[in-house]
């Protein structure tokens, strides 16, 4: 398997049209083709989408940045492909050009974040189509290069920033410091394996301290592989199922390894995607594990009572939805009850839940270097819904959510702190007697 | 050729090959779609009810999610008056509910024609307005090519004759809007005019997806 990641890392070095346009078509199965198929051009989703609303670029329509797709599909896949070829009616071949040209179109400027797909009046899965438009890209060698670059370390890491055991190893130290709790390392039977993604450790490590109170509070055992503890898929937003497969591999590895029941998807959109709802399909095999969003398992605990909070948070709180948590993912409703629980004072934006706009960041964007101006244009979609609920501070559940908002309020110049909702349910719980 | 005989011909040969042709076209897109097949989903479910998500999804998207109703064009509200429009036109009237018991043998009691008659002229309004929009919202005319503009055309032609036929007892109106409804049943499958079907397949699908997921239609 690792070969084969290796292989499509070499396709950026020689770009192909006619492999990405083999890719495309491969990828038109039943369920994609009907999708293709019904689109009547009626531009709906150009108004759902971030990018296009900030830009005004009609190349920025959801459905438009399909179109090489689209166009293989029908040039060889199609009901009437063949008589169409015969009478020289079909679509000409994807070129190069056309190709590196959509890469900004299929990168840059899309999270996946399937606000297309939800305003779709033929119901097409938009998002998911690009998802599987990528495969094409990324297999003809013309997905963004920053993206080969993460893949290329995530292949030889486990980590797309070079993150190795060593500096989690250092930051669990530190938070074993701050919390006083030890946090269990590759502890065979283990409930709970925690796999974690290199933005939170590198930028938010005070999750570990928390999740070290929730699992002592929950009285539940819970442990941190040492290998195989990176959660981000870089696979999975350059589309790539060869290098999000082995990446894959090394959670469902560890998880095999330590014999635990259950893995915990950690505050990160796409990861969950990749683990959750792709994994057992690029492996080609279910698990034999159960795979629980932290937020889903938090939510799980407190209304067991496993969880007891304690106090609220006053500030004017506003809950920022990662996409594939919530709109791809299906975890509306159990942030909301979180945030119940630990904020006296929230408020939703316009448009809170399913049709709340992305970051920016989403879907592989933020790893681009050269889309960093289009996010921060997009982003300001997104000040906006912030400013319209007065809030003093934002929760979300997505550490990559939570780095693209910090840069960008940033960038505005806006002053707001952005929290982790693990660490301020951590931060509510009721303090543990001696006795307890 | 007189225009009985082109009447004669638009009611019979012309129209039974252009009724063949609409059912093996519409058969053979959806079985050139089926056959490309479909891998099972390993990932485990949040719920099961598969069917009640894709029923789900074809009846939900029939009208916009409140939150994107404000934003909502006039293309989008437009489309709702040329839809039911034809279908009030198409099943409504009492020639074409005659025409379609000769068919079938199944018939329904016609709606008033003042009723028809202004759905006529609503229809042919909204569908200009159709084409007014896609040529001129940079968004539609950058998407639009020759299958939109061409099945735009096949669906106002039957309007037009269909028009020009009321009350008429010369027989080549009828003859000649007979045959642009030939035209409309020969198109339909290998057009974009074949959303009539694929709508509910492409609905259903991502329907009965996300319910898999939990996720929001």
């Amino acid at each position: 398997m690792t070969e084969r990641a290796r292989s499509v890392l070499d396709a950026a070095k020689a770009p192909d049209a006619r492999r990405a346009a083999r890719e495309f078509v491969a990828q038109a199965g039943r369920d994609a083709a009907f999708q293709l198929e019904a689109c009547v051009n009626c531009g709906q989703c150009a108004d759902a989408c971030h990018f296009h609303l900030v830009t005004g670029d009609p190349r920025h329509t959801p459905i438009y940045k399909l179109r090489p797709m689209l166009k293989a599909y029908q040039r060889e896949a199609a009901p009437f492909a063949s008589v169409k070829k015969a009478l020289g009616l079909a679509p000409p071949e994807v070129t190069a050009a056309e190709l590196h040209e959509w890469s900004e179109l299929l990168y840059d400027s899309c999270n996946l974040c399937g606000r297309c797909t939800l305003v779709c009046p033929m119901g097409i899965d938009i998002a998911g189509l690009v998802r599987l438009a990528r495969e094409g890209m990324a297999a003809g060698g013309f997905a963004p290069a920053d993206l080969y670059k993460a893949a290329q370390r995530a292949l030889d890491t486990g980590s797309p920033i070079g993150l190795r055991w060593p500096a989690l190893k250092r930051q669990i130290e530190l938070q074993e410091q701050e919390t006083g709790l030890k946090v269990p390392i590759d502890v065979e039977g283990a409930e709970y394996l925690v796999v974690l993604t290199s933005i939170e450790i590198m930028g938010f490590p005070e999750i570990i301290g928390a999740l070290a109170r929730v699992f002592r509070q929950a009285g539940a055992t819970w442990t941190i592989p040492s290998t195989g503890f990176e959660a981000t898929n870089v696979g999975v937003q350059m589309g790539s199922r060869e290098v999000a497969a082995e990446l894959l591999q090394h959670i469902v590895d560890a998880a095999e390894r330590l014999k635990v029941k259950t893995v915990i998807s950690p505050e990160c959109g796409h990861a969950y995607s990749a683990l959750r709802w792709e994994g057992p399909n690029l492996l080609g095999r279910r698990y034999g594990f159960e795979v629980v969003q932290i937020v889903e398992l938090l939510d799980r605990f407190v209304r067991e009572g496993r969880l007891r909070l304690r106090g609220k948070d006053t500030r004017r709180l506003t809950f920022h939805d990662p996409c594939q948590l919530v709109r791809r993912g299906g975890l509306t409703e159990a942030p909301r009850r979180l945030m119940d629980g630990v904020s006296a004072n929230s408020v939703e934006m316009p448009g809170a839940g399913a049709a709340n706009f992305c970051c920016g960041g989403g879907g592989g964007v933020s790893a681009i270097h050269r889309a960093e101006g289009l996010r921060f244009a997009a982003f300001e979609i997104k000040k906006q819904q912030i400013e319209a609920t007065g809030a003093e501070a934002l929760v979300t559940a997505c550490g990559n959510c939570r780095n693209v908002l910090e840069e960008a309020i940033e960038h505005y110049g806006m002053t707001m702190p952005v929290l982790g909702l693990t660490e301020l349910v951590a931060q509510y719980l009721e303090p543990e007697t001696r006795a307890g | 050729m007189t225009a009985i005989g082109l009447l004669e011909f638009a009611r019979g040969p012309a129209l039974w090959v252009s009724l063949a042709v609409l059912a093996a076209g519409s058969l053979w897109r959806i079985a050139g779609i089926v056959r490309l097949g479909a891998k099972p989903d390993l990932s485990e479910p949040r719920s099961t009810r598969l069917l009640a998500g894709a029923l789900r999804g074809i009846f939900a998207r029939m009208i916009p999610r409140t939150e994107f109703r404000h934003r909502s064009k006039l293309g989008v509200w437009n489309g709702y008056v040329y839809h039911l429009g034809l279908a009030v036109i198409a099943f409504g009237y009492l020639p074409h509910i005659y025409f379609i018991e000769r068919l079938t043998g199944l018939a329904w009691p016609p709606l008033p024609g003042p009723v028809v008659y202004l759905s006529v002229g609503l229809t042919f309004v909204s569908l200009f307005i159709a084409l007014m929009e896609r040529l001129t919202d940079p968004v539609r005319r950058l998407l639009s090519g020759f299958d939109d503009y061409f099945s735009w055309g096949v669906v106002v032609l039957p309007l037009a004759t269909g028009m020009i036929a009321i009350q008429q007892s010369d027989p080549l109106p009828l003859a000649v809007h007979l045959l642009s409804v030939e035209l409309l049943f020969l198109w339909l499958p290998f057009g974009k005019l074949a959303h009539a079907f694929l709508v509910f397949a492409s609905r259903g699908v991502t329907g009965a997806a996300l319910a898999r997921k939990g996720a929001p239609l």
